[in-house]
């Protein structure tokens, strides 16, 4: 065992780490209730002014829809096709295998202006216009990993006995998948597509290259404080997306440690 | 029971099918991710690859499919280019390396010394903030260091003089540190949490002082979860322009900033594309480096 000053030591350390990574996002929590439009500190009055004036603006509105309906597009492909590939990686050796975890993992193992450069280049060379259909291509080819991992991590922990037991008892393999497989997969699959959702819905570099002239929702955010515009619905914004993916996420840890 | 009988209605007999011809329904399953990737993504990358050899009519603006080197020329031999990718890729192994050492303390507190409830709040605590919007991380630190920002408020409170260090390289530092950390501590205390408890007791039955064991037992196999961690925070240090454009200031500009910058202003596409070749060929080295440490285990 560590001795005790070592282990005094290194729980002090955890817990100034925690403040680091915690303290910014309670200031911005702090932020959004600031009555003036000038963001210092000390803030001088509070205020709830700024939330039904952000829920007024329609820009915000406007790349807040187009950032759901991107992610739950994307979402949708990235579930279908990232179980695909975990089922077929998890069957076994066949020729390719070790290509294909290769090429799920590289859109997020890359540095993100080359996959927003390629994407980009690959719309121009085909003379594809930017489009809402190019930001979905480019969130569902890097959420693709999500969803794959989460599938793949669970697989790998169900006993193949289990689908075995089923076939002898004379459950067909359609069966088996709807009675079995699936029901043993179905909170990784939430969870992959709960974090890929999430993923999608906080994007920006990819986005950037693949979006044009519209703007979703952190595209938004990014021109706003680059501009030093309307800081006081950033705020607010920010908090408000703080709290909307914590709840996915935390659910989609949840949902994957019980097991 | 009844409604237990199989291979009734179509969906049954497809699945007979299938079961009877493993091979039909591996390919059903490999043929959607393998055309999604290779004729989108892998496809993508190779026109990038294939555009930095081509170049843009000075006056039509309009890319011209001959083959030259010049861009890589331009990349090689100019100052200010040579300039902005050595910033960038400092950057990322500054970033790196503060990451690692935030992170290994409290990996090894969350692997060793915390009980099993308070590392599951420790797990769930590193994860949230990972997951948790990017730009609001770096527009907080704006907030912070700003000149009438919370950073400068407690300095003068404690009779200091303020830190001008908003929009500069050291505001940057300090922001990608702090984004990217998460990544170099969950695979840190992955790779830490596997080395089995009996291997600390017998380097200290053995005589192996606690710095020795540390260094002879602890360091070389929580490696790979170093490793791995590094990969993260290199790789999306190396590949950000958001931070730069944000919290740098003038004369911060990484290799992102100019790649973006010849695509959406100059619409020089042949020219980002041959820089953009920097960070790619820097992560395929890296990335082979990695694979032979075993970092691709604790990912």
């Amino acid at each position: 065992m560590e001795r005790r000053s070592t282990r005094v030591m290194l729980a002090i350390w955890t817990v100034l780490v925690l403040v680091f990574l915690f303290g910014p996002i309670l200031l911005i929590a702090v932020y959004a209730f600031n009555a003036s439009n000038v963001q210092g500190w000390p803030i001088h009055g509070f205020s709830l002014q700024w939330f039904p004036k952000t829920w007024a603006n329609a820009e915000v509105r406007a790349a807040l829809w187009l950032s759901i309906r991107a992610g739950l597009v994307a979402t949708t492909i990235a579930v279908a096709l990232g179980t695909c590939a975990a089922f077929a990686v998890h069957r076994g050796r066949w020729r390719g295998r070790e290509t294909l975890s290769f090429a799920v993992v590289l859109p997020i193992a890359l540095p993100g202006i080359i996959t927003g450069m390629a994407l980009n280049s690959f719309f121009v060379f085909w003379h594809l216009p930017l489009s809402y259909w190019t930001i979905v291509i480019g969130h569902a080819t890097f959420c693709i990993v999500i969803v794959y991992n989460n599938v793949l991590a669970r697989l790998r922990r169900v006993p193949g006995s289990l689908a075995e037991a089923s076939m002898d008892i004379g459950a067909g393999p359609w069966m088996t998948f709807r009675r079995v497989t699936f029901p043993a997969i179905s909170t990784a699959l939430v969870a992959g597509a709960l974090l890929a959702f999430a993923l999608s819905f906080d994007e920006v570099i990819v986005t950037t290259f693949t979006a044009g002239a519209q703007n979703t929702l952190p595209l938004w955010i990014f021109g706003a404080i680059r501009l030093g515009q309307e800081l006081p619905e950033v705020n607010v914004i920010v908090l408000a997306i703080l709290v909307v993916t914590a709840v996915p996420v935390w659910f989609a840890y949840r949902v994957t440690q019980d097991r | 029971m009844a409604h237990a009988v199989s291979g009734t209605g179509r969906a049954g007999r497809l699945g007979s099918l299938l079961w009877r011809r493993p091979g039909l329904s591996l390919a059903g399953l490999v043929l959607p991710p393998v055309a999604w990737m290779g004729l989108i993504y892998i496809a993508a990358l190779a026109v990038l690859f294939i555009a930095a050899f081509w170049s843009v009519d000075d006056f039509t603006g309009e890319i011209v499919r001959n083959w030259t080197f010049a861009n890589f020329q331009e990349v090689a031999t100019s100052p200010i280019y040579q300039k902005i990718a050595l910033r960038t890729v400092a950057m990322a192994a500054l970033v790196t390396l503060t990451d690692a050492i935030l992170a290994f303390p409290m990996a090894y507190f969350m692997a060793r010394i915390a009980g099993p409830r308070l590392r599951l709040a420790l797990i769930t605590a590193v994860v949230l903030p990972l997951w948790s919007s990017y730009l609001a991380r770096v527009y907080a630190w704006r907030l912070i260091l700003a000149h009438d920002g919370v950073l400068n408020w407690a300095l003068r409170g404690l009779g200091l003089p303020g830190a001008e260090i908003g929009y500069t390289n050291t505001a940057m530092w300090i922001v990608f540190s702090y984004i990217w950390l998460p990544f170099m501590i969950m695979p840190v205390y992955a790779a830490l949490e596997r080395i089995p408890a009996n291997y600390f007791e017998a380097s200290q039955d053995l005589g192996g002082r606690g710095m020795r064991t540390f260094l002879k037992v602890v360091l070389p196999l929580s490696m790979p979860g170093l490793v791995a961690g590094s990969i993260f925070t290199f790789s999306l240090t190396l590949g950000d322009y958001i931070t730069p454009v944000l919290v740098g200031g003038p004369g911060s500009d990484f290799i992102g900033n100019v790649v973006y910058a010849n695509v959406g202003v100059a619409n020089n596409i042949p020219f980002a594309a041959a820089y953009a070749t920097v960070p790619l060929v820097l992560m395929a080295v890296y990335l082979w480096l990695a694979r032979r440490v075993g970092a691709f285990d604790v990912m």
